[in-house]
């Protein structure tokens, strides 16, 4: 079961999409995963024959749990399917955390991160732990109730996959409200906004789009995230993780698209490698991507791995974002409403449309000064938008 | 086309873009993205979905004369659906 989140610690397998024989590649999904952020379909990153399926639908199964083996090309041993890596680092490693194997299941109890890091904070041993989760796993509030010497409870019964939508949405809740009580609480947040002119980016968006069919059309929230994401290459301390008192870069500009969801609550899918993409791709994914997201079923390696997040707030009338960085990620942008402003240019007053950009950065991996750079860059590099 | 089928390719596009919606207690004089919660990109959506039904490529710069249900079916029906 890979970790879909830095907070997650169990999943429940909904679906299985392969079975015993088939034949997989890196990107496949192979199966349905039901987590407190939703339905994910989660991807391999191995390729080979799928040998056994080992945890069924229907069971909810903690984080690092084997799901199924995999014969992998010219490997005789089988060994677990891999998935990306949690969100405690940001290599992607070809296999995660203690890689599972078949003895595993047997043998020592398994301990979620979330769990282990909890344990950490606490002083409890693990060893000494008596695990509730599924094969015995050690789940956070097995750390929890260790700590306060509480009796264990009997484990429940297994649910079943199709949740119903309001405990759904209390679950969305509790996990949104971990991950930002935990960014107050842990990241000391500095806070810097600047106005952009948007007069070149809107007109060549304008001219643009006379010149576009209907699908091929851009938004100017394409403008922005590929902005971003090419000024972060600048100031890469901006992009990444705080990891165990470090700064660990990302492998790569993913940028997380905050979306809210129409029955309430908040997913930051990826969008990969923004940097290297052409504008009218970065389009294409965020149509796609905010459909998915809003409608139904995103893909783990979407959900698992943003290095930077933006969220614009402009289409509910916000005029400025103070964002709550997303941990362990290091920053967040945001970018509020696009309104006509008088604006002053070489002693002459006029009107522009003008933008407030905002960044909210973790003091530990970077300061004012950098961050300042960073959101210069995004200002000149929307000043010239046909080389977005 | 009759007004009722344009009207059934709109709630079609709706649907893709917000299944949840019950588009059966929509005012359709009344803003469709106010009372649907739709941002840009979903109103994108809407529009991609019902150019690749009808084939009418809307002009940017008419998006805002399909504000409700009745202006889009009225203009759908105008621009040759």
């Amino acid at each position: 079961m890979p970790s879909l989140g830095a907070d997650m610690e169990a999943g429940t397998i909904v679906e299985w999409r392969v079975h015993p024989g088939d034949r997989v590649k890196r990107g496949d999904v192979i199966v349905m995963v039901e987590t407190e952020k939703g339905l994910v379909e989660v991807e391999i990153w191995d390729e080979g024959v799928v040998e056994q399926i080992v945890t069924l639908e229907g069971q909810k199964v903690p984080v690092g749990t084997v799901l199924a083996l995999l014969r992998t090309d010219g490997a005789p041993p089988v060994t677990a399917a891999s998935f990306p890596a949690p969100l405690t680092g940001p290599a992607r490693p070809a296999l995660p955390q203690a890689t599972p194997t078949v003895a595993q299941v047997t043998g020592r109890p398994r301990v979620s991160p979330v769990a282990r890091r909890r344990a950490e904070e606490l002083g409890v041993d693990v060893a000494n732990v008596t695990g509730t989760g599924e094969h015995g796993a050690i789940t956070k509030q097995d750390v929890e109730r260790a700590a306060a010497g509480a009796a264990v409870p009997t484990p429940p019964a297994p649910p079943t996959a199709a949740t119903p939508i309001a405990e759904r949405h209390a679950a969305m809740r509790k996990v949104i409200a971990a991950a930002m009580a935990r960014s107050k609480r842990e990241i000391p947040h500095y806070y810097l906004g600047t106005h952009i002119d948007m007069s070149r980016a809107t007109q060549w968006l304008v001219a643009e789009n006379l010149k576009r069919s209907v699908p091929d059309r851009l938004l100017y929230s394409a403008l922005l995230i590929k902005a971003v994401a090419l000024a972060v290459r600048e100031v890469p301390e901006l992009n990444g993780y705080w990891v165990a008192g470090a700064f660990k870069p990302g492998d790569g500009v993913h940028i997380g698209i905050a979306i809210s969801l129409r029955q309430g609550g908040l997913v930051a899918p990826a969008i990969h490698d923004v940097d290297t993409l052409a504008l009218n791709d970065v389009m294409r994914r965020m149509l796609d991507l905010v459909q998915r997201a809003r409608t139904g079923v995103l893909r783990s390696s979407e959900i698992a791995d943003a290095t930077i997040t933006v969220t614009n707030l402009g289409e509910q009338g916000v005029e400025t974002v103070f964002g709550v960085i997303y941990p362990p990620q290091v920053a967040l942008v945001g970018f509020g409403k696009l309104t006509e402003q008088p604006w002053a240019v070489g002693g002459l007053l006029g009107t522009r449309p003008v933008i407030a950009a905002t960044l909210s950065a973790d003091h530990r991996a970077s300061d004012g000064h950098r961050g300042g750079r960073f959101l210069s860059a995004i200002d000149r590099l929307l000043q010239a938008p046909e080389q977005l | 086309m009759t007004n009722e089928a344009i009207k059934d390719v709109v709630f079609r596009a709706l649907k893709r873009v917000a299944p949840e919606a019950d588009l059966t207690t929509l005012n359709p004089a009344a803003d469709l993205r106010d009372q649907l919660d739709l941002d840009s990109v979903d109103f994108m959506n809407v529009i991609v979905a019902i150019h690749a039904e009808l084939g009418i490529d809307i002009p940017e710069a008419d998006y805002r004369k399909l504000a409700s249900l009745e202006a889009c079916v009225a203009y759908l029906a105008a621009h040759g659906a």
